[in-house]
């Protein structure tokens, strides 16, 4: 705890060191990402002893505010998601040095330090905090922190609406976060999560409430849809090395919240599981649906987290299944499978929205369509990207395919063992991950093969230039991780025990067996694997062996006898998408504008394709809109005239006295 | 795992481009052709292995790496899956997700080594497949968890050596729902008609072949190989379910063997009495093979 608390006290003197310093000189470029790595340090240290089964520690603090504590305790599960929070951390912020460096000296970058020192507190107080108060204030911490970090280029328009769409939905999210801890405070008369633990909520009715209170108020962190709307706003408008470490771990903050709300809720009733279920077949289906609609290469990979996020809420789904009917298995594969993606996301969504800020930082656009070739000369980057790519299609040998293994592994098992609406919720959930690992796979190819791939499709791509190392090595960090997740799946999965029991409140021996049938699969994979890499290795050794001495020629790509081919005949990524998008339209609503070549010689023709977010036109748009209309009669109330403000402030003192002493 | 377990992949290794000819023979006798010797895919790999090759500028190491990769790929899918009763090489409690993710990474790379052409040809067809394999992968998994119910085992091997036996008496309308479900899913994986059409002289309609347009020599030969072995691995799986278990293992090997040159003839005679659907009528017939594999699903819950 010692450790965690110093890891803390870094983090915000190195706050306020950034902060201060950046004022007078502007020579301490690696002083902000410095503190942030050595917190991370500090802090991964008591993360680790705590997951190897180490004591669980707590740490009071008096503090004045009505009701709070400052209260925290390093709980397993609390140092799972810690874990991936500090190492992300670290590594975007080695990388925002380099990334940042094109602003240098045209704009103070204090700021920025000082609120990425910020964030990853409050992401650190938020995993740690036992008291409602202080979570709220963590949570808050959080949020507005990252909202300055996403309006860091507020001169842009487009980055100030982002910033507020932002700002208002995590804030609309904290209202019913608020009202979830309020009605469970007035139910067990603490504000302390242990008590809240302790005592369950014992009327159904309730529970449900809190439940349906907890989803919207920590999914909309998450980004289950239909409460996703920010995420393809502000992740695409932030810079590069905060989206990776937004996308990759504050959002799981919503999937932790998730984890702990249901340590006090009690014994869930079939429907929740069903909700998850449903939540995330939607939020899987539609969120890479809408990713393969982008022609914005930060923009698809935020839809693409909703989409991973989806698959967390149906191993969650899975896990409550369990929890209902006792079924140890569908509790440890479903719970584990959604730690686990947890972990795996934060790994590969972080290396993607790097390698997409590399390519930006190289090329200035990142719009998917203006790219291509850029392999020849971003080769690390594209390699890395690669990788990523690889390893969120959840394919073997890597990370992704691992915990969707375990989700699909604990789908299999229940629909063999379980009849009736659970086996049928389960065969949903099992074609919905199987038709998302499908698109998932030409969402993919699409982002990796238009960009990297191919002629250059404008002069963008012509000035492009490799990362710095600065840049690399973290994508390079993250790029091993994914490939050893894979390499090492048996023990990863056995790594789980401690959290799972520690969350699932089974006992020990059965979490392990049940961590047994599927490591034991996972061994064999391995295998495969191993078998695999052998295979691939004697294939290069053959390939090599047959063409030495042969005739290797170059030419141009065959175009059917067109000779003179050009980088503009290329297929690009609407056209990849578009009989995807095309079959989906009914769920997509993507508009196109034709202008059809017309005569014998056609002067003009165009095409152009929009895809804006179903959600925000049909639900959020109207009702804002009608929000607005109806609040703007109040605004006689907004005048402006401070000496009346004070006087509100006053009369409202007054009315409460009176209704406290009448 | 001793030198029998070896069998089935030994024969898929080396029976597996004779399927192609079978098919084309069936072709060529619809046709009242004589059709080309039986052995032309060996021929055809044999000469492709002693070319040079040809690459286009715009290419690079992803090119290259696809058609390795996506034999790699395969051959590894070879050790999981049984011939008939006859067990798999390795066999484990979800080894099916193994396969599925194995096929899906040699899609993966021979889509993006089809992108890496440049060429608008094979965007098409790489476009075409990864729609089309978006909409088999819930049909491929969805059978794959209904035999597992029916069954009651998480493993292709213990999951389809049981089926053929007693389990057509009781639970008849599940496998024959699931057999239809898995014959158009094998049709769509591999490339053949109704979903695509192998032979056609014409780039723009094909979906497979356009893809692998640009490669030639050994890495042709690499990608016509592995073709023909996932043909054979999808053909094993249908011989898995429909074929009568014996009490004698060799005889049931036989069987087997014999019932994949059957399944070569069945998919010739569908290529020779149908035509290809049009492209935008193909995601109904996937869609409708999920649907078939999910009624099957809930017919068994019954």
């Amino acid at each position: 705890m010692t450790l965690l608390l110093l890891a803390m006290a870094i983090l915000l003197v190195g706050a306020m060191a950034a902060l201060l310093l950046s004022r007078t000189d502007q020579k301490f470029p690696w002083l902000g990402a410095c503190t942030v790595v050595v917190a991370a340090i500090a802090g991964c240290i008591p993360a680790i002893q705590v997951l190897l089964g180490g004591a669980t520690e707590q740490f009071h603090f008096p503090w004045p505010v009505p009701y709070g504590e400052f209260f925290i305790e390093l709980d397993p599960l609390s140092a799972w998601f810690l874990l991936p929070t500090l190492l992300l951390s670290a590594l975007c912020a080695i990388y925002g040095v380099g990334y940042l460096r094109s602003w240098q000296g045209k704009r103070s970058l204090g700021p920025v330090w000082f609120f990425y020192g910020l964030l990853v507190l409050g992401m650190v107080l938020v995993l740690l905090a036992l008291n409602a108060v202080l979570f709220l204030f963590a949570w808050e911490l959080m949020a507005v922190a990252s909202f300055f970090l996403v309006t860091f280029e507020h001169e842009r328009a487009s980055v100030r609406k982002a910033g507020w769409i932002y700002f208002v939905a995590t804030h609309l999210g904290t209202a019913f976060l608020l009202a979830f801890f309020l009605l469970l405070a007035r139910e067990t008369g603490s504000m302390d999560f242990n008590v809240w633990v302790k005592q369950g909520i014992h009327t159904q009715g309730l529970a449900g409430i809190l439940f349906l209170l907890a989803v919207v108020g920590f999914g909309t962190k998450a980004g289950f849809m239909p409460f996703h709307v920010w995420l393809p706003e502000a992740h695409p408008a932030a810079p590069s090395h905060v989206s990776a470490l937004m996308s990759g771990v504050m959002i799981k903050t919503g999937i932790y919240g998730l984890l702990r709300a249901f340590t006090f809720l009690g014994a869930p009733p079939l429907w929740w599981g069903w909700g998850l279920i449903a939540i995330g077949l939607t939020s899987g289906v539609l969120g890479v649906l809408f990713a393969l609609a982008q022609h914005d290469l930060k923009r698809l990979l935020a839809y693409h987290s909703v989409e991973n996020i989806g698959i967390m809420a149906l191993g969650l789904g899975v896990g409550l299944l369990g929890m209902n009917t006792g079924s140890s298995v569908l509790i440890v594969l479903g719970f584990g499978g959604a730690l686990l993606h947890v972990l795996n996301h934060a790994l590969f969504k972080g290396l993607l929205f790097l390698g997409a800020g590399a390519v930006l930082h190289g090329t200035k656009t990142l719009e998917i369509d203006h790219l291509g070739g850029l392999l020849k000369r971003m080769p690390w980057t594209a390699a890395i990207f690669l990788i990523g790519a690889v390893a969120i299609s959840g394919l073997p040998p890597l990370n992704g395919f691992v915990s969707e293994f375990l989700i699909f592994f604990g789908a299999f098992k229940g629909g063999t063992l379980f009849g009736g609406a659970i086996a049928a919720s389960l065969l949903a959930l099992i074609a919905g991950l199987a038709l998302i690992g499908g698109l998932a796979v030409a969402c993919f190819t699409k982002a990796f093969g238009i960009v990297f791939l191919g002629e250059p499709r404008s002069e963008h791509v012509a000035r492009a230039h490799e990362a710095g190392w600065t840049m690399r090595l973290p994508m390079l960090a993250l790029a091993a991780g994914c490939v050893l997740i894979g390499l090492l799946a048996p023990v990863v999965v056995e790594s789980l025990q401690t959290v799972l029991e520690s969350f699932t409140r089974l006992e020990p021996v059965a979490v392990g067996e049940n961590l047994a049938t599927v490591a034991s699969p996972l061994t064999f994979v391995l295998i495969g694997t191993g078998a695999f890499l052998l295979l691939l290795l004697s294939l290069i050794l053959l390939r090599r062996g047959l063409l030495t001495g042969r005739r290797v020629g170059q030419s141009t790509t065959w175009g059917c006898g067109y000779a003179q081919p050009t980088s503009r005949i290329q297929y690009t990524a609407s056209s990849f998408a578009q009989p995807l998008t095309d079959l989906f339209k009914p769920l997509l609503g993507t508009r196109k504008r034709i202008l059809k070549p017309q005569g014998i010689f056609p002067p003009e023709a165009a095409l152009e394709t929009m895809t804006p977010d179903i959600s925000n036109e049909e639900m959020y748009r109207p009702m804002f809109e009608r929000a607005e209309a109806w609040l703007s009669r109040l605004r006689w109330l907004q005048h402006g005239n401070v000496q009346l403000y004070v006087l509100y402030i006053a009369a409202t003192l007054i009315v409460l006295l009176v209704w406290k002493f009448r | 795992m001793n030198a029998i377990s070896f069998i089935p992949l030994l024969l898929a290794l080396i029976l597996s481009p004779l399927l192609f000819g079978v098919i084309n023979r069936t072709k060529a006798l619809f046709a009242g052709r004589r059709g080309q010797p039986l052995l032309q895919t060996y021929f055809d790999l044999w000469k492709l292995l002693q070319k040079g090759a040809v690459y286009s500028r715009t290419t690079t190491w992803i090119f290259r790496a696809g058609p390795m990769v996506g034999l790699a790929a395969t051959l590894t899918a070879a050790g999981l899956v049984p011939l008939g009763n006859f067990p798999a090489l390795i066999s484990f409690p979800g080894d099916f997700l193994l396969f599925a993710g194995l096929l899906a990474l040699m899609r993966f790379f021979t889509v993006v080594a089809a992108l890496d052409t440049g060429s608008s040809f094979e965007g098409m067809g790489a476009s075409r497949e990864v729609f089309f394999s978006a909409l088999t992968e819930p049909a491929l998994l969805v059978v794959l968890v209904t035999l597992a119910r029916q069954t009651g085992q998480l493993s292709l091997t213990a999951m389809f050596s049981p089926v053929s036996g007693g389990h057509w008496l009781h639970a008849g309308p599940v496998l024959a729902l699931v057999l239809v479900a898995l014959m158009i899913v094998l049709l769509a994986e591999n490339a053949r008609i109704p979903v695509d059409d192998p032979n056609t002289h014409l780039e723009l309609t094909m979906i497979h072949e356009v893809m692998v347009l640009d490669h030639g020599g050994p890495d042709f030969a690499f990608i016509l190989y592995s073709a023909a072995l996932k043909l054979w691995l999808f053909a094993a799986l249908v011989v898995g379910i429909v074929l009568p278990a014996t009490p004698n293992a060799w005889l049931n090997l036989l069987l087997a063997t014999g019932g994949m040159f059957v399944i070569a003839v069945i998919v010739g005679v569908i290529e020779s009495i149908m035509a290809r659907l049009r492209l935008v009528i193909v995601p109904q017939l996937l869609v409708g093979a999920g649907a078939l594999a999910a009624v099957a699903f809930l017919l068994g819950l019954i």
